[in-house]
Protein backbone atom coordinates (compact mmCIF):
# COMPACT_ATOMS: atom_id res chain seq x y z
CA UNK A 1 0.00 0.00 0.00
CA UNK A 2 2.99 2.31 1.29
CA UNK A 3 4.18 1.47 -2.48
CA UNK A 4 1.03 3.03 -3.96
CA UNK A 5 1.34 5.67 -2.20
CA UNK A 6 4.93 6.27 -3.17
CA UNK A 7 4.16 6.05 -6.71
CA UNK A 8 1.11 8.59 -6.60
CA UNK A 9 3.07 10.91 -4.80
CA UNK A 10 6.12 10.90 -7.33
CA UNK A 11 3.73 11.17 -10.19
CA UNK A 12 1.60 13.91 -8.57
CA UNK A 13 5.05 15.83 -8.11
CA UNK A 14 5.30 15.90 -11.84
CA UNK A 15 1.83 16.56 -12.66
CA UNK A 16 2.38 19.32 -10.25
CA UNK A 17 5.74 20.76 -11.54
CA UNK A 18 3.77 20.51 -15.37
CA UNK A 19 0.73 22.58 -14.27
CA UNK A 20 2.81 25.20 -12.47
CA UNK A 21 5.78 25.53 -15.13
CA UNK A 22 3.29 24.69 -18.48
CA UNK A 23 6.26 23.95 -20.20
CA UNK A 24 6.10 20.03 -21.66
CA UNK A 25 2.43 19.90 -22.28
CA UNK A 26 1.76 22.78 -24.57
CA UNK A 27 5.07 22.10 -26.98
CA UNK A 28 3.82 18.26 -27.27
CA UNK A 29 -0.16 19.26 -28.21
CA UNK A 30 1.78 22.23 -30.55
CA UNK A 31 4.45 20.15 -32.32
CA UNK A 32 1.75 16.61 -32.83
CA UNK A 33 -0.85 19.21 -34.62
CA UNK A 34 2.12 21.09 -36.41
CA UNK A 35 3.14 17.30 -37.39
CA UNK A 36 -0.13 15.90 -38.95
CA UNK A 37 -0.35 19.10 -40.79
CA UNK A 38 2.88 18.94 -42.08
CA UNK A 39 2.31 14.99 -43.19
CA UNK A 40 -0.96 15.98 -45.38
CA UNK A 41 1.73 18.26 -47.10
CA UNK A 42 3.71 15.51 -47.39
CA UNK A 43 1.49 12.96 -48.71
CA UNK A 44 0.21 13.12 -52.67
CA UNK A 45 -3.25 13.82 -52.46
CA UNK A 46 -4.80 10.23 -53.69
CA UNK A 47 -2.54 8.43 -50.54
CA UNK A 48 -4.05 5.56 -48.96
CA UNK A 49 -5.73 4.88 -45.98
CA UNK A 50 -2.68 2.82 -44.84
CA UNK A 51 0.14 5.61 -45.49
CA UNK A 52 -1.60 8.48 -43.61
CA UNK A 53 -2.41 5.83 -40.56
CA UNK A 54 1.30 4.77 -40.66
CA UNK A 55 2.13 8.55 -40.56
CA UNK A 56 -0.16 9.21 -37.31
CA UNK A 57 1.68 6.45 -36.02
CA UNK A 58 5.50 8.39 -36.95
CA UNK A 59 3.23 11.45 -35.01
CA UNK A 60 2.78 9.83 -31.81
CA UNK A 61 6.14 8.41 -31.27
CA UNK A 62 7.90 11.66 -32.10
CA UNK A 63 5.62 13.59 -29.59
CA UNK A 64 6.19 11.04 -26.82
CA UNK A 65 9.83 11.42 -27.62
CA UNK A 66 9.78 14.96 -27.19
CA UNK A 67 7.73 14.85 -24.06
CA UNK A 68 9.82 11.53 -22.54
CA UNK A 69 13.50 13.48 -23.67
CA UNK A 70 12.85 15.85 -20.79
CA UNK A 71 11.48 13.67 -18.34
CA UNK A 72 14.86 13.54 -16.14
CA UNK A 73 16.63 16.32 -16.68
CA UNK A 74 14.79 18.61 -13.70
CA UNK A 75 15.54 15.52 -11.59
CA UNK A 76 19.26 15.51 -12.40
CA UNK A 77 19.77 19.10 -12.74
CA UNK A 78 18.22 20.41 -9.65
CA UNK A 79 19.92 16.95 -7.93
CA UNK A 80 16.07 15.64 -6.79
CA UNK A 81 17.76 12.45 -7.84
CA UNK A 82 20.14 11.50 -5.15
CA UNK A 83 17.26 12.37 -2.49
CA UNK A 84 14.93 10.09 -3.92
CA UNK A 85 17.36 7.61 -3.87
CA UNK A 86 18.12 8.20 -0.77
CA UNK A 87 14.31 8.36 0.57
CA UNK A 88 13.13 5.47 2.21
CA UNK A 89 10.96 4.30 -0.93
CA UNK A 90 11.55 1.60 -3.57
CA UNK A 91 13.78 2.68 -6.41
CA UNK A 92 10.97 1.24 -8.73
CA UNK A 93 8.49 3.47 -7.48
CA UNK A 94 10.42 6.34 -9.13
CA UNK A 95 10.41 4.75 -12.53
CA UNK A 96 6.61 4.06 -12.07
CA UNK A 97 5.78 7.09 -10.62
CA UNK A 98 7.69 8.77 -13.92
CA UNK A 99 5.27 6.18 -15.95
CA UNK A 100 2.47 7.56 -14.72
CA UNK A 101 3.34 11.29 -15.11
CA UNK A 102 4.39 10.44 -18.87
CA UNK A 103 1.28 8.29 -19.44
CA UNK A 104 -0.78 11.53 -18.62
CA UNK A 105 0.86 13.91 -20.41
CA UNK A 106 0.63 11.69 -23.78
CA UNK A 107 -2.79 10.58 -23.17
CA UNK A 108 -3.89 14.24 -23.06
CA UNK A 109 -1.87 15.07 -26.41
CA UNK A 110 -3.69 12.14 -28.26
CA UNK A 111 -6.78 13.36 -26.85
CA UNK A 112 -6.05 16.22 -29.09
CA UNK A 113 -4.01 14.38 -31.71
CA UNK A 114 -7.06 11.44 -32.93
CA UNK A 115 -9.89 13.87 -32.85
CA UNK A 116 -7.28 16.44 -35.10
CA UNK A 117 -6.45 13.02 -37.53
CA UNK A 118 -10.00 11.68 -37.71
CA UNK A 119 -11.02 15.70 -39.28
CA UNK A 120 -7.57 16.20 -41.34
CA UNK A 121 -7.33 12.97 -42.65
CA UNK A 122 -9.90 9.30 -41.42
CA UNK A 123 -11.93 8.41 -38.82
CA UNK A 124 -10.04 6.59 -35.84
CA UNK A 125 -11.35 3.38 -35.37
CA UNK A 126 -11.96 1.50 -32.21
CA UNK A 127 -8.71 -1.02 -32.52
CA UNK A 128 -6.83 1.96 -33.40
CA UNK A 129 -7.69 3.40 -30.02
CA UNK A 130 -7.29 0.64 -28.35
CA UNK A 131 -3.63 0.51 -29.65
CA UNK A 132 -2.69 3.45 -28.53
CA UNK A 133 -3.77 2.66 -25.19
CA UNK A 134 -1.33 0.06 -25.31
CA UNK A 135 0.99 1.43 -27.12
CA UNK A 136 1.52 4.67 -24.37
CA UNK A 137 1.94 2.01 -21.88
CA UNK A 138 5.23 0.67 -24.07
CA UNK A 139 6.29 3.82 -25.15
CA UNK A 140 6.36 5.33 -21.27
CA UNK A 141 7.18 2.05 -19.74
CA UNK A 142 10.64 1.69 -22.23
CA UNK A 143 10.61 5.68 -22.32
CA UNK A 144 11.15 6.49 -18.49
CA UNK A 145 13.66 4.04 -18.18
CA UNK A 146 15.96 4.91 -21.19
CA UNK A 147 15.40 8.79 -20.29
CA UNK A 148 17.07 8.59 -16.52
CA UNK A 149 19.81 6.67 -18.72
CA UNK A 150 20.28 9.07 -21.03
CA UNK A 151 19.67 12.28 -18.38
CA UNK A 152 23.03 10.70 -16.61
CA UNK A 153 25.04 11.21 -19.30
CA UNK A 154 26.43 14.30 -21.61
CA UNK A 155 24.47 14.22 -24.60
CA UNK A 156 21.18 13.96 -22.74
CA UNK A 157 18.71 15.20 -24.94
CA UNK A 158 20.86 14.13 -28.23
CA UNK A 159 21.35 10.41 -26.87
CA UNK A 160 17.71 9.61 -25.70
CA UNK A 161 16.11 9.04 -29.24
CA UNK A 162 18.85 7.25 -30.21
CA UNK A 163 18.61 4.86 -27.58
CA UNK A 164 14.29 5.12 -27.88
CA UNK A 165 13.71 4.99 -31.47
CA UNK A 166 15.71 0.95 -32.41
CA UNK A 167 12.87 0.19 -29.01
CA UNK A 168 10.41 1.57 -30.19
CA UNK A 169 10.23 -0.02 -33.75
CA UNK A 170 8.03 -3.23 -32.38
CA UNK A 171 5.20 -0.71 -31.01
CA UNK A 172 5.03 0.76 -34.66
CA UNK A 173 4.37 -2.34 -36.49
CA UNK A 174 1.71 -3.74 -33.68
CA UNK A 175 0.01 0.20 -33.73
CA UNK A 176 -0.19 0.09 -37.73
CA UNK A 177 -0.77 -3.64 -37.78
CA UNK A 178 -3.79 -3.01 -35.33
CA UNK A 179 -5.50 -0.26 -37.49
CA UNK A 180 -4.86 -1.38 -41.23
CA UNK A 181 -5.13 -5.27 -40.62
CA UNK A 182 -8.59 -6.98 -40.77
CA UNK A 183 -7.67 -8.81 -37.95
CA UNK A 184 -6.41 -6.62 -35.75
CA UNK A 185 -6.18 -9.22 -32.83
CA UNK A 186 -3.19 -10.28 -33.66
CA UNK A 187 -1.25 -7.12 -33.38
CA UNK A 188 -2.93 -5.80 -30.05
CA UNK A 189 -2.14 -9.10 -28.41
CA UNK A 190 1.75 -8.03 -29.57
CA UNK A 191 1.40 -4.83 -28.01
CA UNK A 192 0.16 -6.61 -24.87
CA UNK A 193 3.39 -8.76 -25.06
CA UNK A 194 5.44 -5.97 -25.64
CA UNK A 195 4.07 -4.15 -22.75
CA UNK A 196 4.59 -6.53 -20.48
CA UNK A 197 7.54 -7.89 -21.03
CA UNK A 198 9.58 -4.71 -20.81
CA UNK A 199 7.35 -3.12 -18.16
CA UNK A 200 8.64 -6.27 -16.31
CA UNK A 201 12.19 -5.59 -17.46
CA UNK A 202 12.55 -1.88 -16.72
CA UNK A 203 10.64 -1.77 -13.30
CA UNK A 204 12.98 -4.83 -11.95
CA UNK A 205 16.26 -2.97 -13.86
CA UNK A 206 15.49 0.95 -12.60
CA UNK A 207 17.15 0.85 -9.62
CA UNK A 208 20.57 -0.25 -11.12
CA UNK A 209 20.10 2.37 -13.48
CA UNK A 210 19.62 5.07 -10.50
CA UNK A 211 22.01 4.20 -7.93
CA UNK A 212 25.42 5.89 -7.76
CA UNK B 1 42.96 -20.60 -30.16
CA UNK B 2 44.12 -18.17 -32.75
CA UNK B 3 45.76 -20.98 -34.78
CA UNK B 4 42.94 -23.09 -33.99
CA UNK B 5 40.66 -20.17 -34.97
CA UNK B 6 42.58 -20.25 -38.17
CA UNK B 7 42.77 -23.67 -39.02
CA UNK B 8 39.05 -24.57 -39.08
CA UNK B 9 38.03 -21.16 -40.82
CA UNK B 10 40.29 -21.50 -43.71
CA UNK B 11 39.26 -25.56 -43.59
CA UNK B 12 35.87 -24.44 -43.61
CA UNK B 13 36.04 -22.30 -46.40
CA UNK B 14 38.04 -24.62 -48.61
CA UNK B 15 35.07 -27.15 -47.68
CA UNK B 16 32.44 -24.30 -48.19
CA UNK B 17 34.20 -23.66 -51.87
CA UNK B 18 35.32 -26.88 -53.15
CA UNK B 19 33.50 -29.92 -51.37
CA UNK B 20 30.25 -28.87 -50.58
CA UNK B 21 27.98 -29.91 -53.71
CA UNK B 22 26.17 -26.95 -55.26
CA UNK B 23 22.94 -25.65 -55.01
CA UNK B 24 20.21 -26.89 -57.28
CA UNK B 25 18.35 -23.52 -57.38
CA UNK B 26 20.76 -20.90 -57.10
CA UNK B 27 24.05 -22.29 -58.14
CA UNK B 28 27.82 -21.23 -56.63
CA UNK B 29 26.09 -17.80 -55.01
CA UNK B 30 24.62 -20.17 -52.68
CA UNK B 31 27.86 -20.90 -51.19
CA UNK B 32 28.02 -17.40 -49.32
CA UNK B 33 25.46 -19.40 -47.16
CA UNK B 34 28.61 -21.20 -44.77
CA UNK B 35 29.98 -18.41 -44.09
CA UNK B 36 26.48 -15.62 -43.79
CA UNK B 37 24.78 -17.81 -41.41
CA UNK B 38 27.64 -18.89 -39.50
CA UNK B 39 28.89 -15.11 -39.05
CA UNK B 40 24.82 -14.63 -37.71
CA UNK B 41 25.08 -16.92 -35.31
CA UNK B 42 28.19 -15.97 -34.18
CA UNK B 43 26.81 -12.19 -33.50
CA UNK B 44 23.90 -13.77 -31.94
CA UNK B 45 26.19 -15.67 -29.42
CA UNK B 46 28.28 -12.54 -28.42
CA UNK B 47 25.20 -10.34 -27.66
CA UNK B 48 23.89 -13.34 -25.54
CA UNK B 49 27.56 -13.45 -23.87
CA UNK B 50 27.62 -10.21 -23.55
CA UNK B 51 23.56 -10.25 -21.79
CA UNK B 52 25.04 -12.64 -19.77
CA UNK B 53 28.07 -11.04 -18.14
CA UNK B 54 25.40 -8.03 -17.71
CA UNK B 55 23.60 -10.22 -15.47
CA UNK B 56 26.76 -11.10 -13.49
CA UNK B 57 27.49 -7.77 -12.95
CA UNK B 58 24.15 -6.57 -11.77
CA UNK B 59 23.61 -9.89 -9.65
CA UNK B 60 27.41 -9.72 -7.76
CA UNK B 61 28.40 -6.10 -8.59
CA UNK B 62 31.74 -6.99 -9.77
CA UNK B 63 33.32 -4.45 -12.31
CA UNK B 64 35.49 -6.97 -14.13
CA UNK B 65 32.28 -8.31 -15.77
CA UNK B 66 31.31 -4.71 -17.45
CA UNK B 67 34.84 -4.98 -19.48
CA UNK B 68 33.75 -8.43 -20.50
CA UNK B 69 30.11 -7.56 -21.25
CA UNK B 70 31.58 -4.40 -23.37
CA UNK B 71 33.85 -6.58 -25.28
CA UNK B 72 31.30 -9.14 -26.46
CA UNK B 73 28.94 -6.62 -27.59
CA UNK B 74 31.85 -5.21 -29.39
CA UNK B 75 32.21 -7.90 -31.03
CA UNK B 76 28.41 -8.28 -31.73
CA UNK B 77 28.33 -5.43 -33.24
CA UNK B 78 30.98 -6.01 -35.60
CA UNK B 79 29.95 -10.02 -36.60
CA UNK B 80 26.33 -8.23 -36.40
CA UNK B 81 27.85 -5.50 -39.33
CA UNK B 82 29.44 -8.51 -40.99
CA UNK B 83 26.44 -9.96 -41.49
CA UNK B 84 24.44 -7.10 -42.69
CA UNK B 85 27.51 -7.32 -45.51
CA UNK B 86 27.56 -10.58 -46.47
CA UNK B 87 23.55 -10.71 -46.52
CA UNK B 88 23.33 -7.60 -49.02
CA UNK B 89 26.27 -9.33 -51.32
CA UNK B 90 23.72 -12.54 -51.22
CA UNK B 91 20.41 -10.68 -51.94
CA UNK B 92 22.59 -8.76 -54.57
CA UNK B 93 23.50 -12.20 -56.43
CA UNK B 94 20.46 -14.24 -55.76
CA UNK B 95 18.06 -11.57 -55.71
CA UNK B 96 19.80 -8.85 -58.03
CA UNK B 97 19.01 -6.26 -55.20
CA UNK B 98 21.34 -4.91 -52.65
CA UNK B 99 18.44 -4.82 -49.74
CA UNK B 100 14.75 -6.54 -49.57
CA UNK B 101 13.39 -6.07 -46.66
CA UNK B 102 11.38 -9.64 -47.19
CA UNK B 103 14.65 -11.25 -46.14
CA UNK B 104 13.32 -11.25 -42.20
CA UNK B 105 17.07 -11.89 -40.61
CA UNK B 106 18.77 -8.73 -42.64
CA UNK B 107 16.04 -6.52 -41.00
CA UNK B 108 16.37 -7.57 -37.58
CA UNK B 109 20.20 -7.41 -37.77
CA UNK B 110 19.49 -3.58 -39.25
CA UNK B 111 17.17 -3.07 -36.10
CA UNK B 112 19.84 -4.74 -34.06
CA UNK B 113 22.71 -2.28 -35.23
CA UNK B 114 20.44 0.43 -34.70
CA UNK B 115 20.69 -0.55 -31.29
CA UNK B 116 23.84 -1.41 -30.03
CA UNK B 117 25.41 1.50 -32.25
CA UNK B 118 23.57 3.52 -29.75
CA UNK B 119 25.07 1.53 -26.79
CA UNK B 120 28.40 2.77 -27.85
CA UNK B 121 26.69 5.93 -28.09
CA UNK B 122 25.26 5.57 -24.21
CA UNK B 123 28.37 4.27 -23.11
CA UNK B 124 31.11 7.00 -24.21
CA UNK B 125 28.31 9.64 -22.87
CA UNK B 126 28.67 8.65 -19.28
CA UNK B 127 31.10 9.06 -16.97
CA UNK B 128 33.75 6.13 -16.01
CA UNK B 129 32.39 4.94 -12.59
CA UNK B 130 30.09 2.19 -11.53
CA UNK B 131 26.84 3.85 -12.53
CA UNK B 132 28.28 3.63 -16.10
CA UNK B 133 28.60 0.38 -15.76
CA UNK B 134 24.89 -0.22 -14.39
CA UNK B 135 23.74 1.50 -17.04
CA UNK B 136 25.14 -0.09 -19.83
CA UNK B 137 24.41 -3.77 -18.16
CA UNK B 138 20.71 -2.73 -17.95
CA UNK B 139 20.76 -1.50 -21.75
CA UNK B 140 22.94 -4.56 -22.52
CA UNK B 141 19.70 -6.45 -21.05
CA UNK B 142 17.23 -4.79 -23.12
CA UNK B 143 19.16 -5.75 -26.20
CA UNK B 144 18.82 -9.58 -25.86
CA UNK B 145 14.69 -8.87 -24.72
CA UNK B 146 14.52 -6.62 -28.24
CA UNK B 147 15.66 -9.70 -30.58
CA UNK B 148 13.12 -12.16 -30.12
CA UNK B 149 10.13 -9.11 -29.69
CA UNK B 150 11.68 -7.58 -33.07
CA UNK B 151 11.57 -10.82 -34.88
CA UNK B 152 8.20 -11.43 -34.06
CA UNK B 153 7.60 -7.62 -34.89
CA UNK B 154 9.15 -8.41 -38.31
CA UNK B 155 7.20 -11.55 -38.89
CA UNK B 156 4.03 -9.72 -38.01
CA UNK B 157 4.75 -6.71 -40.47
CA UNK B 158 5.93 -8.79 -43.34
CA UNK B 159 2.23 -9.49 -43.96
CA UNK B 160 1.37 -6.24 -43.97
CA UNK B 161 4.48 -4.58 -46.14
CA UNK B 162 5.24 -8.01 -48.20
CA UNK B 163 2.16 -9.61 -48.92
CA UNK B 164 4.54 -12.58 -50.65
CA UNK B 165 6.40 -14.15 -47.57
CA UNK B 166 9.63 -15.89 -48.80
CA UNK B 167 9.97 -19.28 -47.58
CA UNK B 168 12.70 -20.34 -48.05
CA UNK B 169 14.49 -23.88 -47.52
CA UNK B 170 14.99 -24.25 -43.68
CA UNK B 171 17.44 -26.54 -42.18
CA UNK B 172 16.87 -29.06 -45.22
CA UNK B 173 20.84 -29.78 -46.18
CA UNK B 174 22.15 -32.74 -47.43
CA UNK B 175 24.82 -34.29 -44.42
CA UNK B 176 27.86 -32.92 -46.67
CA UNK B 177 26.44 -29.48 -46.26
CA UNK B 178 25.62 -29.96 -43.00
CA UNK B 179 28.63 -30.91 -42.05
CA UNK B 180 30.41 -28.04 -43.93
CA UNK B 181 28.07 -25.79 -42.68
CA UNK B 182 29.32 -26.74 -38.44
CA UNK B 183 32.80 -26.80 -39.45
CA UNK B 184 32.08 -23.22 -40.87
CA UNK B 185 30.11 -22.01 -37.36
CA UNK B 186 33.04 -23.62 -35.22
CA UNK B 187 35.54 -21.54 -37.15
CA UNK B 188 33.77 -18.25 -36.79
CA UNK B 189 33.19 -19.46 -33.12
CA UNK B 190 36.71 -19.82 -32.39
CA UNK B 191 37.83 -16.52 -34.38
CA UNK B 192 34.97 -14.13 -32.24
CA UNK B 193 36.51 -16.09 -29.27
CA UNK B 194 39.86 -15.62 -30.13
CA UNK B 195 39.21 -11.57 -30.86
CA UNK B 196 37.04 -11.65 -27.25
CA UNK B 197 40.06 -12.74 -25.48
CA UNK B 198 42.74 -10.31 -27.50
CA UNK B 199 40.38 -7.28 -27.31
CA UNK B 200 39.46 -8.09 -23.30
CA UNK B 201 43.54 -8.59 -22.73
CA UNK B 202 44.02 -4.97 -24.12
CA UNK B 203 41.30 -3.54 -22.60
CA UNK B 204 42.45 -4.70 -19.31
CA UNK B 205 46.35 -3.46 -19.92
CA UNK B 206 44.88 -0.02 -21.12
CA UNK B 207 42.86 -0.13 -17.50
CA UNK B 208 45.67 -1.18 -15.81
CA UNK B 209 48.04 1.57 -17.50
CA UNK B 210 45.77 3.79 -16.97
CA UNK B 211 45.42 3.57 -12.90
CA UNK B 212 49.56 3.19 -12.59
CA UNK B 213 49.36 6.60 -14.24
CA UNK B 214 47.50 8.22 -12.17
CA UNK B 215 48.99 6.83 -9.15
CA UNK B 216 53.09 7.96 -10.46
CA UNK B 217 50.97 11.40 -10.93
CA UNK B 218 49.46 11.56 -7.58
CA UNK B 219 52.81 10.02 -6.06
Amino acid sequence: MTYARDVAALARKDLLLELRARETLPAMLLFVLATLVAFRFALPADASERASVGLLWVAILFTALLGITRAFIPEREQRVLDGLVLAPVDRSAIWLGKVVATLAFLGAAELVALPAFGLFFESVTWSTVAAVVLADIGICAVGAILAAMAAAGRARELLFPVLFLPLSLPILVGGVGAAVSDDPGRYLAFLALYDGVFAILAWASFEYVVTE
Amino acid sequence: MAVAAAVVLVAGVALALLWAPEDADQGPSQRIFYLHVPIALTAYACFGWGAWKALRLLWTGDRRYDLESYTAVHMGTIFGTLTLVTGSIWARTSWGVWWSWGERQLVLFLILFLFYAAYFMLRFSLPDGPGRARISAVYALFGVVLIPISFLAIRLAENLIHPVVFTRDGPQMSGDMFFTFCVCLAGTLLLAGTLYLNELAGKRLDLRLRELRESLELG
